[in-house]
């Protein structure tokens, strides 16, 4: 197996040398493909002077607010829904009639109520990461096992104590599974709402360079979401593992049987 | 001429680390036509890899397989496996007359009466009404009893099953026994059957094939003549009947490993 | 009891909106907007912007969806291919899709063909993903079974392998739908002139609130069709899965 991650290591650095003996040969119109090297070049200037990383935070400081306040807003939501039946039912035809929304089409109606400013943003984001992270959380409140609760009501545990000590880790692994969903629908969201309306944020810059044609530059930006949708990936599994190993090996076992 | 032959088969797997492991080693035997013959050995001692070279299923390290005089390089048209795991060999998206019907089509067979042909092989195995269900809605007994009546419309003139009734619990084992011996003698197939249950095998069987541990090799061959057809009750209440699975067990233990 | 509700809800919102002035440019009374939508649908204004959004959904999702089978199952299929394409995909998984709409606005400009592309090149990815996958983890057993009846490698693909990795395709395509959909209003609003996404943006920078929310309305409307739609096509070409999964969820 390490053969093969080698042959597509190697296909890969293969294409990038391509593009840029292509791009340097003049076949490529530079104003649409630059040579690979003025890419980097670009890159590591925009990172050393502070633009890149300035940015990035600004979008990332958006994107932040906008899950945690999901999180925080709609994961108790959706474990009430999931326990008690009377309250499923009586938001159920709510939710199903704004989760057909798609995400961005919220963005004109978020600039009517905040214009530009990070609200908006943090808006969308919640709005977007609400569905994956309520569906989910709801479905793994809904389908704890009845011997587990049980169990606890045995145990004579308080109802407020079941919720906190039982049903919560429970269904953990189904609200990190939403949690997990709504990052990269986080990271779409944040770059679409700079896009659409904002003068600053990673987002914007892309858009910004393409419009003043600093095409080498678009590319640098692009290439800085790419590494941060990696990095926020690789962190997020990297949390899921130290603060979930339990269900690391559960899932495991599951996958060996 | 035999109809099936091995001429000094062997088989070796490559691991990872550079390991090599022989899982048989010169492995050497005639099959006449319309036999049933069982080949029983301890676990892991290459039973499989032994019956998927025959299938042409995995390449031989040495020696070959021939059929009617034929080299086998490839699965041999005449030729057809049943696997142990069914419900990883039964096609889901198809009714069982769907997976039937597969091995009428793979035999090129695409016509009307295929349709005819499929059902009554339904009903020899004793699954008729159930053309119309899918394989997920049937218990383990009767998916695999699909997968022989599947492998059956292939019309091969040799089948060859892999521990067919492994993973079936005793009385269906029992059961399906009997069909077998049932679809063998009307459809005159020679049969090629692998069991790790000694019983089993000289119930079903003209003939025994005993295999030792790894490096297999075929230790002892043993004729059976019962009566046919065999009965559950009479044949197995014979004296013989456990004198030649003692022998079998004995054989087999001192090879000193588990069944 | 939900529809209670949510009748509740919409009182609240036309009571609150139509008692406070002040709020109505942002919330207009959900009369209002009601009839908007049916003035601008009659009128056939936003129809044609309808199908604008609609037929450029269709060309990039199908599209995508017919390039993407057709690679994944060769990805998923050939071993060489698949770890030679590993790299390349691995690390263009990671990058929004949306991030491509520049580059697409400076090959394309502004129009069809940029929304088209820029919906195809997100719409693959879920497909292609999802394909690989299910072909690359079909059963040996299942192969075998192919080959010991007979079969070539031609035919095992598609009598076998094919539809053993149906389940999952589907599960590709039905993600790509969504996704289909959120791409193409995004690049109306991004850089089109047409369209629903446009309008609803258009309506807003005019302060036309109740055009706007129509709009939303009817984007949510039609993202609900299709998903239907999809939904019955999948089980009416899947009804052997039916009963599994009906089981399954038991």
């Amino acid at each position: 197996m390490r053969e093969s991650r080698l042959n597509g290591l190697l296909f890969f650095l293969g294409l990038l040398l391509l593009w840029e003996l292509a791009a340097q040969a003049g076949l490529m119109n530079p104003l649409i493909v630059p040579p690979l090297s003025r890419i980097l070049r670009v890159f590591s200037e925009l990172v050393w002077s502070g633009q890149i990383p300035l940015q990035v935070l600004t979008s990332m400081k958006r994107a932040a607010a906008g899950y945690v306040m999901a999180a925080i807003v709609f994961i108790p939501l959706g474990i009430l829904m999931g326990l008690s039946q009377s309250v499923y039912r009586l938001l159920e035809v709510i939710v199903e009639m704004l989760r057909p929304v798609p995400p961005p089409v919220m963005i004109p109606v978020a600039m009517l109520f905040f214009g530009l400013e990070d609200e908006m943003k943090i808006f969308v984001i919640f709005f977007s990461c609400a569905w994956p992270i309520l569906l989910n959380t709801l479905d793994g409140a809904r389908n704890v096992d009845r011997v587990l609760l049980n169990t606890a009501r045995t145990f004579g545990l308080s109802q407020w104590k079941i919720i906190w000590k039982v049903i919560l880790p429970a269904c953990s692994p189904q609200i990190v599974t939403g949690l997990k969903v709504s990052l990269p629908i986080m990271l779409i969201l944040v770059v679409i709402s700079e896009m659409v309306g904002s003068t600053d944020g990673i987002g914007y810059f892309i858009l910004d360079s393409q419009r003043r044609f600093r095409v080498a530059q678009m590319y640098a930006g692009m290439f800085t979401l790419a590494i941060l949708g990696y990095t926020l990936n690789q962190l997020f599994n990297f949390l899921y593992k130290l603060l979930m190993p339990w269900h690391v090996g559960l899932l495991r076992v599951k996958d060996g049987s | 001429m035999p109809l099936l032959e091995v001429q000094n088969l062997s088989k070796t797997y490559r691991q990872m680390g550079g390991e090599t492991t022989v899982a048989i080693r010169e492995i050497s035997c005639k099959i006449q036509r319309g036999e049933f013959v069982s080949f029983v050995g301890p676990s892991g001692c290459g039973k499989t890899t032994l019956l998927m070279s025959i299938a042409g299923l995995i390449a031989p390290s040495s020696g070959r397989v021939m059929v009617h005089g034929k080299e086998v390089t490839g699965p041999p048209p005449n030729l057809v496996l049943v696997f142990q795991d069914f419900n990883k060999s039964l096609f889901a998206w198809r009714s069982v007359l769907g997976n039937v019907r597969f091995g009428l089509e793979a035999r090129g067979n695409h016509s009307r009466q295929a349709e005819g042909k499929a059902r009554s092989l339904i009903d020899l195995v004793g699954l008729n009404g159930f053309e119309n269900h899918y394989p997920w809605e049937l218990s383990g007994g009767m998916q695999q009893r699909v997968a022989i009546a599947r492998a059956l419309a292939y019309e091969p003139e040799v089948l060859l099953m892999d521990e067919p009734f492994g993973s079936l619990d005793a009385l269906t084992r029992l059961e399906l026994e009997d069909t077998v011996l049932k679809l063998w003698e009307e459809l005159s197939t020679t049969i090629l059957f692998i069991t790790h249950d000694i019983e089993e095998a000289i119930y079903l069987s003209d003939r025994i094939l005993l295999l030792s541990q790894r490096p297999s090799q075929i230790v002892e061959e043993l004729p059976i003549d019962f009566a046919r057809p065999r009965n559950q009750v009479v044949t197995r209440a014979e004296a013989r009947f456990m004198e030649i699975r003692n022998r079998i067990y004995q054989r087999i233990r001192n090879e000193g490993a588990p069944l | 009891m939900g529809w209670l509700a949510f009748s509740f809800l919409l009182l609240i919102w036309e009571l609150g909106s139509r008692l406070n002035p002040a709020l109505q440019p942002y919330l207009p009374p959900v009369s209002r907007i009601l009839s908007t939508l049916g003035e601008v649908v009659l009128s056939g204004q936003i129809v044609s912007h309808l199908m604008i959004t609609l037929s450029r959904f269709l060309q990039g999702y199908l599209l995508a969806a017919s390039m993407a089978v057709i690679l994944g199952t060769v990805l998923g299929y050939f071993r060489l291919a698949h770890s030679l394409f590993e790299a390349v995909i691995e690390f263009l998984r990671p990058m929004p899709s949306v991030a491509i709409i520049p580059v697409a606005v400076l090959l394309l400009g502004i129009g069809d063909a940029m929304i088209v592309a820029v919906t195809v090149y997100a719409s693959l990815w879920p497909v292609l993903i999802n394909t690989i996958d299910g072909v690359r983890h079909i059963e040996r057993t299942l192969i075998d079974t192919g080959r010991t009846f007979g079969l070539n490698r031609r035919k095992i693909l598609w009598q076998v392998v094919l539809p053993a990795a149906a389940p999952y395709i589907v599960t590709g395509l039905r993600i790509s739908l969504s996704i289909a959909l959120i791409l193409v209003t995004t690049a109306e609003m991004v850089a089109g002139s047409k369209g629903l996404g446009f309008f609803i943006l258009d309506e807003e920078r005019s302060m036309n609130s109740s055009n706007m929310y129509a709009g939303v309305i009817l984007v949510a409307v039609l993202g609900y069709l299709l998903n239907r739609l999809f939904l019955l096509c999948e089980a009416w070409a899947m009804n052997w899965r039916r009963g599994m999964l009906a089981r399954e969820s038991i």
